[in-house]
């Protein structure tokens, strides 16, 4: 077994005409499947990035420069990220498939994580 | 770790985000003012938002009704920190942005909400408001529905629906309309449009032809939700206000018996009645006992008095038809409408026999607002279907097919024909 991430990216414009119905019933989407799987073991994670007050920082002409963002408003920013078990990318894939994630438009990168 | 995804172990109730967001931007309407009606709508979508975003990560909280309604709060005393216009505005406010005492939510949200609700209605239903329009603002700002399910359920484009609330929404702001329930004269003016409203909104949602049985069922409910709200509240108690609130119930009661497993549509003779919801029909006729008080008969009562017969009776066969028929008679005296007189046509079959009622139902045919009305046809096929002439049957049921039907309705017509030897 080994550890995947799920990048969830998302487009903050897909939101403007989802219902609130909608918004009710993917969060019970997101808790059947979360409770799969912590019930079969697969789920070593979980953080929700915040919104505000990101930082870039780069060096530039032998200084590291701190620019702010990237902004809610992006077309596209990562909200968060899950961490799973999963037996290689196959099984990766189809545990990240069913992510409600996908439900408004979201995309999700999965990358495995080198193990130590 | 600091996100315990799989923590969670209770789900939403049903229509929570809905519900809450109808309470929510009404109660963000009397702080903004109705002309910042959207400023509330967006508000309560930012709060539900981040509810989808955070909940998948943190889980549900333990009470999901107060943690939306601190976020809307929150991002409500944000914006008016920002904008001092705005905050001028609702002195409601002033203490806690001049950095007083932060007071819980329910200095907000508290026990006013039923009544910021009954405000909302008035001011979605407000003469200015063009008429086309209110249904889908009402449903939208007291009900919580999108445009998406609004255009759905009444088979409109989205786009149409769309373009509706925002002109109605700018027509509320260059009004001047207040946020309130209007007191006496007034009243009297402004109550009649919402309870056609609230009618309206049942009536789209019972009939709708589209298939979506389950949405519909919710589009009832609310209209039946906001009856009984004004039924409830001394103001707008008025003896017609329940005699809506007993006909929509009556009509509600029948809702999980109307359709099949298969979605196809279930004739009122046919209902299997233990289905029908026995507490609604209680609710119904305490309702109607209310509007018999005072001097009132409006078509509503009418109504609801056929709709209370049909409640009540054990079986279409010993419904009291004599009764039915005097009501209808006594409807079409006060509001002539030819699908009323359609529908006295087949209280008059039951009472004096088919023949009688084919007369009653050739007399009001050539009315226009009848030529594309499939069920005229339909009621035809089947009062000449009980005298046992097969061939006129099947010709009203041809032409009842020919006219713009829903599937299930149209697998209905079929199956008639069909009966009949027509198909």
């Amino acid at each position: 077994m080994a550890h995947f991430i799920l990048l969830l990216h998302e487009s903050p414009a897909n939101w403007a005409d989802v219902t609130p119905e909608e918004m009710q019933q993917v969060i019970e989407k997101y808790r059947a499947w979360s409770q799969r799987l912590v019930e079969t073991g697969k789920l070593a994670g979980g953080h929700k990035l915040r919104d505000e007050g990101g930082r870039s920082l780069a060096r530039r002409n032998g200084s590291v420069e701190v620019t702010d963002g990237p902004y809610a408003e992006a077309r596209e920013v990562i909200g968060g990220l899950f961490v799973i078990e999963a037996d290689g990318y196959d099984d990766a894939v189809e545990t990240a498939r069913d992510c409600p994630h996908l439900e408004f438009g979201g995309r999700i990168e999965l990358r495995e994580v080198e193990p130590t | 770790m600091e996100g315990e995804p799989g923590r969670e172990v209770h789900g939403l109730v049903d229509g929570l985000f809905r519900r809450e967001a109808g309470r929510m931007v009404s109660v963000l309407c009397r702080v903004f003012g109705p002309h910042n009606l959207q400023l509330a709508e967006d508000v309560v979508q930012e709060a539900l938002l981040r509810a989808l975003r955070e909940w998948p990560f943190h889980g549900v909280p333990d009470d999901p009704r107060a943690w939306l309604v601190q976020v809307a709060r929150n991002r409500a005393l944000d914006l008016l920190r920002r904008d001092a216009n705005l905050a001028r505005k609702v002195p409601l406010l002033r203490e806690e942005l001049d950095g007083g005492e932060v007071s819980a939510p329910e200095a907000f949200f508290g026990g006013e909400v039923e009544d910021d609700q009954l405000r909302m209605i008035f001011t979605c239903c407000h003469p200015e408001v063009p008429r086309e329009a209110r249904v889908a603002l009402t449903l939208k700002t007291v009900g919580g529905f999108g445009v998406p399910e609004i255009a759905r359920a009444f088979l409109a484009r989205e786009a149409t629906v769309a373009q509706r609330l925002v002109r109605a929404k700018r027509r509320i702001r260059e009004a001047g309309i207040r946020f309130e329930v209007p007191a006496g004269v007034e009243l009297l003016r402004r109550l009649d449009p919402v309870l056609e409203v609230v009618y309206l909104v049942f009536n789209d949602g019972y009939a709708a032809a589209s298939g979506e049985a389950a949405l519909r069922a919710d589009v009832c409910a609310e209209a039946v939700r906001l009856a009984e709200l004004l039924a409830a509240h001394p103001a707008t108690a008025s003896p017609r206000t329940h005699a809506l609130a007993a006909l929509l119930l009556f009509q509600g009661a029948r809702l999980p018996a109307r359709v099949d497993p298969q979605g196809g549509p279930v004739l009122l003779a046919e209902q299997d009645r233990s289905r029908w919801d026995r507490g609604m029909v209680a609710r119904g006729l305490a309702h109607l006992e209310r509007a018999a008080e005072g001097e009132d008969l409006t078509p509503l009562h009418l109504e609801a008095g056929i709709a209370a017969a049909h409640a009540t009776a054990p079986s279409y066969e010993a419904t009291d038809w004599p009764y039915i028929l005097s009501l209808y008679d006594a409807l079409l005296a006060v509001k002539p409408s030819p699908v009323a007189a359609l529908n006295r046509a087949v209280a008059l079959s039951m009472v004096e026999g088919a023949g009688a009622g084919l007369r009653a139902v050739a007399e009001v045919a050539d009315h226009p607002s009848l030529a594309a009305y499939p069920l005229l046809h339909a009621v035809r096929g089947d009062l000449h279907a009980r005298l046992g002439e097969a061939e006129p049957a099947a010709e009203a049921y041809r032409r009842a097919l020919e006219l713009p039907l829903s599937e299930p309705d149209r697998g209905l017509l079929r199956r008639k024909l069909e009966e009949c030897g027509g198909a």
